[in-house]
């Protein structure tokens, strides 16, 4: 009898053990609405002043990180019942059930002797009593809210199997003053708002920044001398530099995945066509030819097609061809215009602004022109760009302005591509043209 | 105080010009009344006896009218766009030295690279017909604004339809 109760216990506590392995803590981020999972992120530990102030801004922004994903609901810190805990030891996953929390986060930070930050941090399955993931970093204590993000992107791929994109930045166009005499500058952020700063002085019109792949330079819009072009903006150096030479206006530029090429348009005669320039050897070759207006060109991650706007079949559609140009094909046959076409990192989708009835609508569909989808309504929504997961895209929202000048204010929303979580992002001043960058290398 | 004389002179123009073409009638900073008639400047010559000076942007507003304007999304001369701009070609041909940029502009309600798209295509609408005209092509240049620079401000119908056009501008 009591080698039979023995054995029996034996096995459910394997089976218990085998349902606990099989039914890890994990996210699928492609369902509609996901309820957010708790999780416990607590201050870092450390043993100086100075480290301990460090730990705790990196276990906050993490936490605002998981929170604006919408996927995780951080617990709130006064709740905790064992706080401030070494990553070395085993928590007591008992206390953090007792909060509900499923996922728990702890850290240390560390000033090492050369002066450097040492961040380290273990995610734990609070019901598996497992560990998930434990990692340690080093940079210089300038940057730890970039080692935070890199955390955030660490726990978010663990937890829901895609990488994350909080270590990422915002290049955008900041706007200031009535809308007949509007003050447009480059700025650029952190994907959380920090670490802003305007990259030009408002003296020129700039328009339309877009993000290297290499991330140090920016291809956008001047009209410097009131001769519209498309420049480049080296973010470490200033540098800016005006984009081959054209006889007309060159505007919607858009990098290749692999940073090589610029594609864009040149409008000459009243008619826009599309080019593409090979950065290195600085070639330009015409890959459109039509009288049709044909703009907002963008490469699939494979740079092997592009997707762009024309207006060559009456009304504005989206189309895509061949890298070569040949090939051309109609993707889009729903009501209303499509524009702003930009091809999703992962490639299985086009993300486009639409204008239909009146009302203008951010949407995404298949390549082939199938499954569209719109994601965001509203008097005007433009512009939209994918985070380097191709999970979420940024666009923005203008308001109607009132024959006085007042209105018409302008602001940057992210959306989860589920078209759940649309959250604001919040910007000193006006915002519009939000070019969202890949993951910091 | 010439100079104040001159603004006066196009404000009454603007109001006469409003009783014939209403759409019109937000334009700003005095500048939009391109279909002056006659008598409107007739009346304004009474309060003033100087007009503008010949050949200048203000005789051009004045006198011909800068700017034409266009359906949504469309970028063809309708008829009162054509006279507008037939009278800027007598006037250019008369002011044989001036050389002008025709600014195109788009309303709100579009994409802001085609917008800008649009706004050159109208720009050069504009500048073909000078050009058949007899107006010679280096002397115009042409620039796109897209819907970046909205002379009417709000967001009505009103206001859009002023701001689809196409600016002749003294350089």
């Amino acid at each position: 009898m009591t080698t039979l109760v023995r054995s029996l216990l034996a096995a459910v506590l394997f089976i218990t053990f085998a349902l606990q392995a099989q039914a890890e803590l994990r996210i699928d981020i492609t369902r509609g609405t996901v309820e957010p999972l708790p999780i416990a992120v607590t201050d870092f530990v450390g043993a100086t002043t100075v480290e301990q102030e460090y730990g705790r801004g990196i276990g906050r922004v993490i936490a605002a990180d998981l929170e604006r994903s919408g996927l995780f609901k951080p617990l709130d810190s006064r709740a905790f019942i064992q706080n401030n805990q070494a990553p070395g030891t085993l928590p007591r996953f008992g206390d953090w059930r007792v909060i509900n929390a499923q996922a728990l986060v702890q850290g240390r930070t560390q000033v090492v002797p050369d002066g450097r930050l040492k961040v380290e941090f273990r995610l734990w399955d609070v019901y598996a009593e497992q560990q998930m993931v434990g990692l340690a970093y080093f940079t210089v204590p300038d940057n730890w809210r970039r080692v935070a993000h890199i955390v955030s992107d660490a726990i978010y791929k663990r937890i829901t199997g895609e990488s994350g994109y909080f270590d990422t930045r915002i290049v955008y166009i900041s706007e200031t003053g009535p809308q007949n005499r509007r003050i447009k500058r480059l700025a650029i952020m952190d994907q959380d708002g920090d670490n802003h700063r305007f990259l030009t002085d408002g003296g020129t019109l700039v328009l339309t920044p877009r993000f290297s792949p290499t991330l140090q330079e920016i291809t956008y819009l001047s009209y410097y001398g009131n001769q519209p072009r498309v420049y480049i903006f080296n973010i470490d150096s200033g540098r800016q530099e005006v984009l081959g030479d054209f006889p007309g206006m060159t505007f919607a530029p858009r990098f290749s995945a692999d940073g090589n090429k610029v594609i864009m348009s040149m409008a000459k005669d009243g008619n826009s066509e599309i080019y593409t320039m090979d950065l290195r050897t600085r070639t330009v070759k015409r890959l459109t030819n039509h009288s049709a207006i044909d703009t907002s060109p963008s490469y699939s991650p494979d740079g092997k097609y592009i997707t762009f706007n024309s207006d060559r079949g009456g009304s504005q559609q989206l189309y895509v061809m061949e890298a070569s140009g040949a090939g051309v094909k109609r993707i889009s046959h729903g009501k209303g215009r499509y524009a702003t076409p930009v091809w999703s990192p992962r490639g299985d989708l086009i993300a486009f602004t639409k204008f239909t009835g009146g009302r203008f609508f951010i949407g995404v569909m298949r390549p082939d022109g199938k499954g569209e989808r719109l994601l965001a309504e509203d008097f005007l929504v433009e512009a939209p760009t994918w985070a380097p997961n191709g999970r979420v895209l940024m666009f923005f929202r203008q308001e109607r302005s009132k024959a006085d000048g007042s209105g018409g204010k302008s602001r940057l929303y992210s959306i989860d591509l589920t078209g759940h979580n649309e959250r604001q992002v919040i910007t000193p001043l006006d915002a519009s043209d939000p070019a969202w960058s890949p993951l910091i290398p | 105080m010439r100079f104040n004389i001159l603004g006066m002179i196009a404000a009454v123009a603007l109001v006469a010009a409003c009783e014939t073409a209403p759409k019109e009638e937000a334009a700003s900073g005095g500048t939009g009344g391109s279909m002056a008639s006659p008598s409107a400047t007739t009346s304004a010559a009474t309060m003033a006896p100087m007009g503008p000076k010949m050949g200048s942007q203000e005789d051009l507003v004045v006198n011909v009218g800068d700017r034409v304007f266009f359906d949504f999304d469309k970028y063809n001369l309708g008829s009162e766009s054509r006279r507008v701009l037939e009278k800027q070609a007598v006037w250019l041909n008369k002011y044989r030295l001036v050389t002008v940029a025709i600014e195109g502009h788009a309303d709100e309600r579009g994409t802001r690279e085609y917008n800008l798209a649009l706004g050159e295509r109208r720009a050069n609408s504009a500048k073909d017909y000078l050009v058949a005209l007899g107006v010679a092509a280096d002397r115009i240049r042409t620039i796109s604004y897209g819907k970046e620079r909205p002379v009417a401000l709000g967001s009505n119908e009103a206001a859009w339809a002023q701001n689809r056009r196409a600016v002749t501008t003294i350089k």
